[in-house]
C-alpha cells in the first residue's frame, strides 16, 4: 500500500517570523521593562583591584545617603546562603573546586567581584550611595596568565588548594605515542585563544518580586536558562522550589553569556527576602564587561602525526584552560564540548587531548556560542593548513584525502564519538565552486609575481561540531550533574486554537516561529492558529533551556513526538465517532480520513472539541486533547560544512580586508530558511570578528583594559562583508526530524577560515604563525619578522 | 527638579525631572515608553536611539532638561493606526531583527538617514552611515538589506 505523504506546508519555508511586530513596535518586554509596584533599586560594589584582601567594609556613610534603605557586606549577607553559587560540571573526581558566595566577604578574585550590595528607593539614589561605600582593600599580588599561574610561586587565586591548577582532563584512543614515533611527518603549533566578551546587546536585569507571607518568589531574570536558575539559585538561597518561578521574557541575545546562573540573581533573592520588597537590579555595560562571564581563553599545544603525502595518522593535544577566578556554572567543562572533536570531520588512527583548567585573577569563563568547538576546530583547521604547507600540497586537497567518507548512519570517529550523518567532500566542493577558488588561486600568484602591496590569501575550515545537548547518560559519564532532555507539551483546545509548551527558551532565535511551523504540519492546525509559550517556569514546569544548538534537535524533537501522542489519541477518539477500526483511518490534510471515503473525516480541532465536550468518548479515555514529551536524544548530532573566506591584505599597513566569504552548511533539515541563515550570518560575523577585532585584554595588574564598547572592538556594519550563503543537507541519524542545530556553526567555523587566509596571503613572506585577533599591528609586525627587518 | 515638556510622539507631555535625569531614562521610566532600550550607557552601541526634532539622537547621552520643549520620536510613534512602518515592515520582511534589543535603535537611526536624504542605494553608504548601532545576532546583511528596501519604498512614494 502506497504510503500516505502529508503536505509539507510550512516546514522548510520562509515563512516570515510571529515574534517580530512586537519587538519591532516597542512592545516586547525585556527584563529592564519590567516594574513592580513598591519595587527598590540594588547596585552592586565591586572590587577594583583583580586580587586583594578585604579588610573591611564600612556602610556607615552609605546607608546615611537619602532614599537608601540597606547596605550589606558579604559578612551581612553571608547567611541567606544555603549554598554556594552552582557549579554543575566537576569534571574530575579530584576537581578543585571552590566555595563562590555571591558577594565576597574575605578576597576579591577579580577585578569586578561583588563586595557590597547597597539597596535604595530610586536607581540614582542607589548609584550616589555605591560610591560612599567605604572598602578596606589589601591588595594582592594578582596572577593573570595561565602559565603564570602554574609556576612555582606563583600568588594562589585560592589558598586552600596549594595550586593554581582546577583540574586536568585527559581523553586518549589508540597507540598515541607509538604512532607519532614513527610518523614520518609530525607537526606541531601552539595556538592562543585569547578570552572573548560576549556583549549580548541587552545587558543583565533582575526584578524579584516576593510574597512575604507566603515565603514565595517571582524573578524575572534576561537569561537563557529560567529552569536550571531555577532548580539552582533555590538550593543557594535555601528556597522550596514549589515556591520559586522563574521567568525569562523577551531576552536581547545571550550568546552563552546568559548560560549562567549570576551572584546578582542570588543578591536580588536575598534582598527580597531580608527586606521584603520587590527589587530590580540592571547591569551597566562597564559591569557586562566585568561581571558578566567571559568566553575562550585558551592555550593550545597541537600535533598531529602524518604520512609524507599528508595522510592523517593522529592527533595529540594538550590545552591550558583559563577559569578566572571562580568556576561558574559549567566552567571547567565548556572545554570538554570540544574534546572530541580534535580530529574535525578526518580520519585518524589513534587520538589524544588533554586540558588542564587555571585559575587566574580574571572575571570567571563559561559559554560563549561554540563553547569548546571554536577552539577544537580552529586547532584542526590551522593544523590542517600548516600540514599541506609542510607536504607541499593545497590545503583543501590534504582535507579531502583525509575526510571520512558520507555516510548516513552513526559512524565511529577517532575521538570515540559516532558521527550522525555527513558528506564532508560534497560540502567542500560546493564552497570551492562557489568562491572560485582555480581563479583566486590564480589571481593570488598573479599579485605575489608582481609584489602588489595588497596580497590575496585563500583560508578553508572545513569543521565539524557537535550539537544537541545532550544524552542524559552520556553527560552522566562526563560527570555533568544535570540531563540532557527537553520537554513540549501540546494542548489542543476546544475552539480549534492549539497552545505548545516548550522548554527550549529563545533569546532571539525564532523558537516561536519554528515550533509553530513544525506544529502546523504535524496537526494540519493553520500557522496562525498556535502559540508558543516558553521560559516560565510556571507555565512549562520542564525544561532545560536554550544553549549549545540544542533548541531544534532536543526541544524541536519533543515537539514533534508530542504531535505524534495528539494524534495517536485523536486517531481513537476519530475512529470512534466514525464508527471504524482505528486503521481505517489515515491521517492526509491535516485530517483523519477514512481511507476510500475521504469525505467521512474529522480534523484535530473536531477530535479537541469532542475530547473536550466528553460526551463520547471510547470506553476508557480520558477526556481533553493534550500530551507531554520528554526527548532525551540517543546521540547528539554533528553539523559541519565548509566555510572559505579571501583577504585581502595591505602590506603597507597590516590592514586586512575580508573580501569573500562562503559558508556551506549543513545543519540536516531546516525548519525555516531564512532563520538558519539569519543564524549562519551572525555567528560567521562574530567569528570573523574573533579572528580579527576582539579580546579582553588586562594589564599586568589584572585591570581589564578593554572594558567598555568603545575599547572592545564590536564590528559595525562597516566592517564586516556581506556572506554567501549555501547548504548542503544530510538529514540526522539521531532524530526524526533529520535536524542538526545551527546556532553555533559561525562562530566555529570562521575563525580558522580567516585566519587561514591571513596566513596564506603571508606565506610567501615566509609567515607562518598569527594569532587571534589579527589586527594590522599583528600583521605588519608579522612580515617584518618575516622579512627579517626590525619592528 | 525642574520643570520640562515634551512633545513625544505628538503628545505634549509635562514633567518634573532631575537636571541630572538622562532622556532615555525620562522616556523609559517617568513616561512608559520602554520600547527604546539602553545597551552601553556610553554612546557606543545606539540601542537608545530616537529622533529629536526629526533627527537622531543617542537618548543616554541627552538630557531630559535638553528635550524642553522639542519635539522626540521613538519607535512607539512609528506604526500608525495598527500598520507598521515602512522601515518596520521591511525588517520583518528581510529578517533584519533577531532577538530585537537594537531594532528599535536601528530602525530610529535609519529613519533619521532616510529623512536626511542619506544616499542608501549603495549597501557601502549603508554600512557606513550605520556605524554608531551594534547589533550582535544578525551580522548586519539583513539590517542594511531592510533599510535599502524601505528607502527605496519611501524615496519613491515621496517623489511619485
Amino acid at each position: 500500500m502506497a504510503r500516505t505523504e502529508q503536505a509539507q506546508r510550512y516546514v522548510g519555508g520562509g515563512v516570515l517570523r510571529k515574534e517580530d511586530p512586537e519587538l519591532l513596535t516597542g512592545q516586547g518586554k525585556y527584563t529592564d521593562d519590567i516594574v513592580v509596584p513598591g519595587m527598590v533599586w540594588a547596585i552592586v560594589v565591586r572590587s577594583p583591584f583583580a586580587h586583594a584582601r578585604i579588610n573591611s567594609v564600612d556602610t556607615s556613610r552609605a546607608g546615611g545617603m537619602p532614599g537608601v534603605i540597606a547596605v550589606y557586606s558579604g559578612a551581612d549577607l553571608a547567611s541567606e546562603w544555603a549554598g554556594p553559587l552552582p557549579m554543575a560540571w566537576p569534571v574530575t573526581e579530584d576537581i578543585n573546586n571552590p566555595p563562590h558566595w555571591p558577594v565576597a566577604k574575605d578576597k576579591a578574585r577579580f577585578a569586578g567581584d561583588a563586595v557590597a550590595v547597597v539597596v535604595a528607593e530610586s536607581r540614582a539614589q542607589a548609584k550616589d550611595a555605591a560610591a560612599s561605600v567605604e572598602v578596606d582593600y589589601e591588595a594582592l599580588d594578582p596572577v593573570v596568565g595561565v602559565e603564570a599561574a602554574l609556576r612555582d610561586g606563583a600568588p594562589l587565586v585560592h589558598d586552600e588548594f596549594g595550586t593554581n591548577k582546577c583540574y586536568t582532563w585527559p581523553l586518549a584512543d589508540g597507540e598515541v605515542d607509538d604512532v607519532f614515533a614513527k610518523a614520518p611527518v609530525v607537526v606541531k603549533e601552539r595556538y592562543v585563544h585569547p578570552r572573548l566578551i560576549p556583549n549580548a546587546i541587552e545587558p543583565r536585569a533582575i526584578v524579584v518580586q516576593p510574597v512575604p507571607s507566603q515565603g514565595e518568589f517571582t524573578m524575572w531574570s534576561a537569561t537563557q536558562v529560567p529552569h536550571i536558575a531555577k532548580v539552582t539559585l533555590s538550593i543557594t538561597l535555601g528556597i522550596p522550589e514549589s515556591k520559586f518561578r522563574v521567568i525569562a521574557p523577551e531576552v536581547g541575545g545571550g550568546f552563552g553569556s546568559k548560560l549562567q546562573v549570576y551572584a546578582e540573581e542570588a543578591i536580588c533573592l536575598a534582598v527580597a527576602r531580608r527586606l521584603g520588597r520587590p527589587v530590580k537590579w540592571v547591569e551597566e555595560r562597564s559591569e557586562n564587561y566585568l561581571a558578566t562571564h567571559h568566553g575562550r581563553g585558551m592555550i593550545q599545544d597541537m600535533e598531529v602525526a602524518a604520512t609524507e603525502e599528508g595522510k592523517l595518522l593522529g592527533v595529540r593535544a594538550k590545552m591550558l584552560v583559563d577559569m578566572g577566578g571562580y568556576l561558574q556554572l559549567v566552567t571547567p567543562g565548556i572545554p570538554l564540548l570540544g574534546a572530541f572533536l580534535y580530529a574535525g570531520p578526518y580520519s585518524a588512527e589513534c587520538y589524544s587531548v588533554e586540558f588542564t583548567g587555571v585559575f587566574t585573577n580574571r572575571t570567571p569563563t563559561d559559554a560563549y556560542r561554540g563553547a569548546g568547538r571554536p577552539e577544537a576546530t580552529y586547532a584542526v583547521e590551522r593544523i590542517m593548513d600548516a600540514l599541506a604547507r609542510r607536504v607541499g600540497k593545497d590545503p583543501a586537497e590534504v582535507r579531502r584525502m583525509n575526510f571520512l567518507p558520507p555516510f548516513s548512519e552513526p559512524t565511529p570517529t577517532p575521538s570515540g564519538l559516532s558521527f550522525d550523518s555527513g558528506n564532508y567532500e560534497a560540502t567542500l566542493d560546493k564552497a570551492l565552486e562557489l568562491v572560485g577558488y582555480d581563479e583566486l588561486r590564480k589571481e593570488q600568484a598573479a599579485r605575489r609575481e608582481s609584489k602588489d602591496v595588497k596580497q590575496l590569501g585563500v583560508g578553508l575550515s572545513t569543521y565539524i561540531e557537535m550539537c544537541g545537548l545532550a544524552p542524559s547518560q552520556v553527560l552522566a559519564s562526563l560527570r555533568y550533574v544535570a540531563g540532557g532532555w527537553d520537554s513540549a507539551t501540546i494542548r489542543c483546545h476546544p475552539t480549534g486554537k492549539v497552545t505548545v509548551l516548550s522548554g527550549a527558551t529563545p533569546h532571539g532565535q525564532g523558537h516561536e516561529t519554528s515550533w509553530s511551523q513544525i506544529v502546523a504540519d504535524a496537526l494540519g492546525i493553520p500557522f496562525d492558529d498556535i502559540e508558543i509559550l516558553h521560559g516560565d517556569t510556571a507555565v512549562v514546569p520542564l525544561g532545560m533551556d536554550t544553549y549549545g544548538s540544542r533548541s531544534v534537535s532536543v526541544g524541536g524533537v519533543a515537539i514533534h513526538h508530542a504531535a505524534e501522542r495528539v494524534k495517536e489519541k485523536a486517531r481513537k477518539i476519530a475512529a470512534h465517532e466514525l464508527e471504524v477500526a482505528e486503521d481505517d483511518l489515515e491521517f492526509a490534510d491535516g485530517k483523519f480520513q477514512v481511507k476510500g471515503a475521504p469525505d467521512k473525516a474529522k480534523s484535530i480541532p473536531e477530535v479537541a472539541f469532542s475530547a473536550w465536550t466528553a460526551h463520547n468518548l471510547p470506553e476508557g479515555l480520558e477526556p481533553g486533547l493534550e500530551e507531554t514529551y520528554v526527548f532525551d536524544p540517543p546521540n547528539f548530532t554533528y553539523p559541519s560544512g565548509a566555510h572559505i573566506c579571501a583577504v585581502e591584505i595591505d602590506t603597507d599597513t597590516g590592514k586586512t580586508e575580508v573580501v569573500r566569504y562562503i559558508a556551506v552548511d549543513d545543519c540536516g533539515t531546516i525548519i525555516n530558511p531564512m532563520i538558519v541563515e539569519g543564524q549562519i550570518r551572525g555567528g560567521v560575523a562574530q567569528g570573523i570578528a574573533e579572528a580579527l577585532f576582539e579580546e579582553a585584554v588586562y594589564d599586568d595588574n589584572g585591570t581589564l583594559l578593554t572594558s567598555s564598547m568603545a575599547t572592545y572592538a564590536i564590528p559595525s556594519a562597516a566592517e564586516l562583508p556581506r556572506f554567501t550563503l549555501a547548504g548542503n543537507v544530510t538529514p540526522s541519524s539521531t532524530n526524526p526530524l533529520g535536524v542538526k542545530g545551527v546556532g553555533e556553526a559561525g562562530t566555529i567555523a570562521a575563525p580558522p577560515a580567516v585566519v587561514n587566509a591571513v596566513i596564506d596571503a603571508l606565506s610567501h613572506f615566509g609567515v607562518t604563525e598569527i594569532d587571534m585577533p589579527a589586527t594590522p599591528e599583528r600583521v605588519w609586525n608579522a612580515i617584518q619578522n618575516a622579512k627579517g627587518g626590525s619592528k | 527638579m525642574k520643570r520640562i515638556a515634551v512633545t513625544v510622539n505628538g503628545t505634549r507631555r509635562e514633567s518634573e525631572v532631575e537636571p541630572r535625569q538622562l532622556l532615555v531614562i525620562h522616556l523609559r521610566e517617568d513616561l512608559g515608553l520602554t520600547g527604546t532600550k539602553i545597551g552601553c550607557d556610553t554612546t557606543s552601541c545606539g540601542a537608545c536611539t530616537v529622533l529629536i526634532d526629526g533627527k537622531s539622537v543617542k537618548s543616554c547621552n541627552v538630557l531630559a532638561v535638553q528635550a524642553d520643549g522639542r519635539e522626540v520620536t521613538t519607535i512607539e510613534g512609528l506604526a500608525a493606526d495598527g500598520t507598521m512602518h515602512p522601515l518596520q515592515e521591511a525588517f520583518r520582511n528581510n529578517h533584519g531583527l533577531q532577538c530585537g534589543y537594537c531594532t528599535p535603535g536601528m530602525i530610529m537611526a535609519a529613519l533619521s538617514l532616510i529623512d536626511a536624504g542619506t544616499p542608501l542605494e549603495d549597501e557601502e553608504d549603508i554600512r557606513l552611515a550605520l556605524e554608531g548601532n551594534l547589533c550582535r545576532c544578525t551580522g548586519y546583511q539583513n539590517i542594511v538589506k531592510s533599510i535599502k528596501d524601505a528607502a527605496g519604498q519611501m524615496r519613491s512614494s515621496a517623489s511619485a
